[in-house]
């Protein structure tokens, strides 16, 4: 048994409440959300589904509701196999474009997401991509592709290269032996990039904020102008399932991540 | 004869030719599969940075305009500084409360390290404007925290704890602490445990321990999370935004602001240039000492 001395009591003491100030703004919107009042009281008077039914019932937020799906889905779809291809290129090539080209696909983390927002609005206003939702889907790829690189990346370095080498040097083609051989052991890395896209898209508000407007406006610009304008408890019922969305999803990757050969 | 023997067996000439044209294809393969990838990023990211930085220059021909007024102007200066300002306590927030909270689970036996770790990812892979209005809900005139510390008796009248300031800076660290504490975490559970328990059967305190073999060997951890938060901070839009009331004025808000308002498209770049080098510039003097992937990993 450790020895339970003052300073490890308040030690714990003090991890434990910056774990309450961690999670406790995630669990006071459940109950909020279940209000059957318009103020923002808490805890709420008397509970209600009122809020859900708005939510399911407003065919704006619907629509908002529809678009993020699409968007979200598309992006993971397409951010995937091309973030595949760029992190099996890194792992395998030594040429010295490969130490710039790397750093070119990082840059969509490290530059300021205002001024990422700026450059696509600019670049859409040229091209007449602005306001749609193929504008909307291409600008969360590039957003979304150093997560999926990372991940793959990360993956292919806890593979044996010689394996896929087995598979060519018997005669199956590179692409065939990548899909047969290399593809399958490296899944759950893949399976957390394409995850990881996916929640990114669902959750960019900041670039969506400036390229996206009426029916083409994705969940989260609605809920930004809902938040800025007039607080209701429907912003609450979403937050909700939001936050379900999300946990069931880390939920999925725990268990891609468990598959993975230790 | 003989050497024509040895030749056709050994042909170490053509051998070179061939590795050397099979090494060429092999970069031209790798370079295509990874054409895709940077593609969207130069049409979506490098031509718009460009073009910005052209922009920070232009007005009916060359001048530097826009960037005297960020330099004479008051509210260039005062945003700026308000930006740094926060950005510098949230980290300071960030580290005083990340830190033990990676400690915490680098010591702690796996099951309770590992829901801690839990605890910390939840909220990252939660939505920001989820986390702005749960902010929102607690803080207000009679928000929950409000209304307890009335409730023990601590305050007699509600504090302004949103809309301002203090609401910006305490959304933020919520916001940006699990990034703190993921490169942190990596860097901890990299220490071997062996050095800490020789240190101990050296003698040492485990305060001593802590100070002069741990802490210094988690040195890379918290300038990589300090790093990551603190560029992150420099950026931040939306949650400012939202429970700053708009009062609370950003770098990245004046750029909105210049360009959905007022169409200022010189200035909007001018400050997006600015801030652009000062994010630069943290990356690269920190990726001196810290790997550029070590700092993003957790990102």
């Amino acid at each position: 048994m450790i020895k339970l001395s003052l300073s490890r009591i308040s030690f714990i003491g003090y991890v434990v409440v910056v774990l309450i100030f961690l999670i406790l703004p995630l669990l006071i919107v459940v109950p909020m959300s279940f209000s059957d009042s318009r103020f923002l009281s808490f805890p709420p008077s008397s509970y209600s589904f009122r809020w859900y039914e708005t939510f399911f019932n407003n065919p704006g937020w619907m629509s908002a509701a529809k678009t993020s799906l699409i968007v979200a889905f598309s992006t993971a779809l397409i951010a995937t196999p091309i973030g595949v291809a760029a992190a099996y290129a890194i792992n395998n090539s030594t040429h010295r474009l490969m130490r710039y080209l790397k750093i070119v696909l990082l840059l969509p983390l490290i530059v300021p997401i205002i001024i990422v927002a700026t450059g696509v609005f600019f670049i859409y206003a040229l091209s007449g991509m602005l306001y749609t939702i193929p504008g909307l889907i291409m600008a969360d790829v590039m957003l979304a592709l150093p997560y999926v690189i990372t991940a793959v990346t990360a993956g292919l370095h806890g593979f044996d290269q010689t394996q896929e080498m087995v598979a060519r040097s018997l005669g199956m083609n590179r692409f065939r032996s990548f899909m047969s051989v290399t593809l399958p052991q490296i899944m759950p890395s893949v399976l957390t990039g394409a995850i990881f896209a996916f929640i990114q898209a669902l959750d960019e508000t900041m670039v969506a904020l400036f390229i996206s407007r009426g029916q083409n406006q994705p969940l989260t610009v609605r809920m930004f102008t809902a938040l800025r304008d007039e607080i209701d408890p429907t912003i609450a019922a979403i937050s909700t399932l939001l936050t379900a969305a999300s946990f069931a999803l880390v939920l999925l990757l725990v268990l891609a991540r468990k598959q993975a050969p230790a | 004869m003989k050497a024509t023997v040895v030749h056709d067996h050994f042909p170490p000439a053509s051998n070179r030719d061939a590795s050397l044209g099979y090494r060429r294809r092999e970069h031209a393969l790798m370079l295509l599969l990874m054409s895709p990838a940077v593609l969207v990023v130069f049409v979506l990211l490098l031509i718009p940075l460009g073009w910005l930085i052209g922009q920070s220059f232009y007005a009916d021909g060359f001048t530097l305009e826009h960037y005297q007024r960020i330099l004479t102007e008051r509210i260039y200066w005062n945003t700026f500084w308000v930006t740094f300002r926060i950005s510098f306590i949230v980290t300071l927030l960030a580290l005083l409360m990340g830190y033990p909270i990676a400690y915490a689970t680098s010591i702690l036996p796996r099951r309770w390290s590992m829901l801690v770790l839990a605890l910390v990812i939840l909220p990252f892979w939660t939505s920001v404007l989820v986390r702005a209005y749960a902010w929102l809900i607690l803080l207000q005139r009679s928000g929950v925290v409000n209304e307890s510390l009335m409730g023990i008796g601590l305050i007699d009248a509600p504090l302004a704890l949103v809309h301002n300031e203090l609401g910006t800076i305490i959304a933020t660290v919520h916001i940006l602490l699990p990034f703190m504490v993921l490169p942190l975490y990596a860097t901890m559970q990299k220490i071997p445990k062996d050095l800490i328990q020789a240190g101990a059967s050296l003698g040492g305190s485990p305060l001593h321990v802590f100070t002069r073999v741990f802490f210094p060997l988690s040195l890379s951890g918290v300038l990589a999370g300090m790093t990551l938060v603190f560029v992150l901070c420099l950026g931040f839009y939306i949650t400012p935004e939202l429970v700053g009331g708009g009062r609370t004025v950003m770098a990245s808000m004046l750029v909105s602001r210049n360009i959905q308002l007022y169409s200022d498209w010189g200035a909007a770049s001018a400050v997006s240039v600015v801030l652009l080098i000062c994010v630069l510039i943290i990356f690269y003097v920190v990726s001196r000492l810290v790997p550029l992937e070590k700092i993003l990993g957790a990102k």
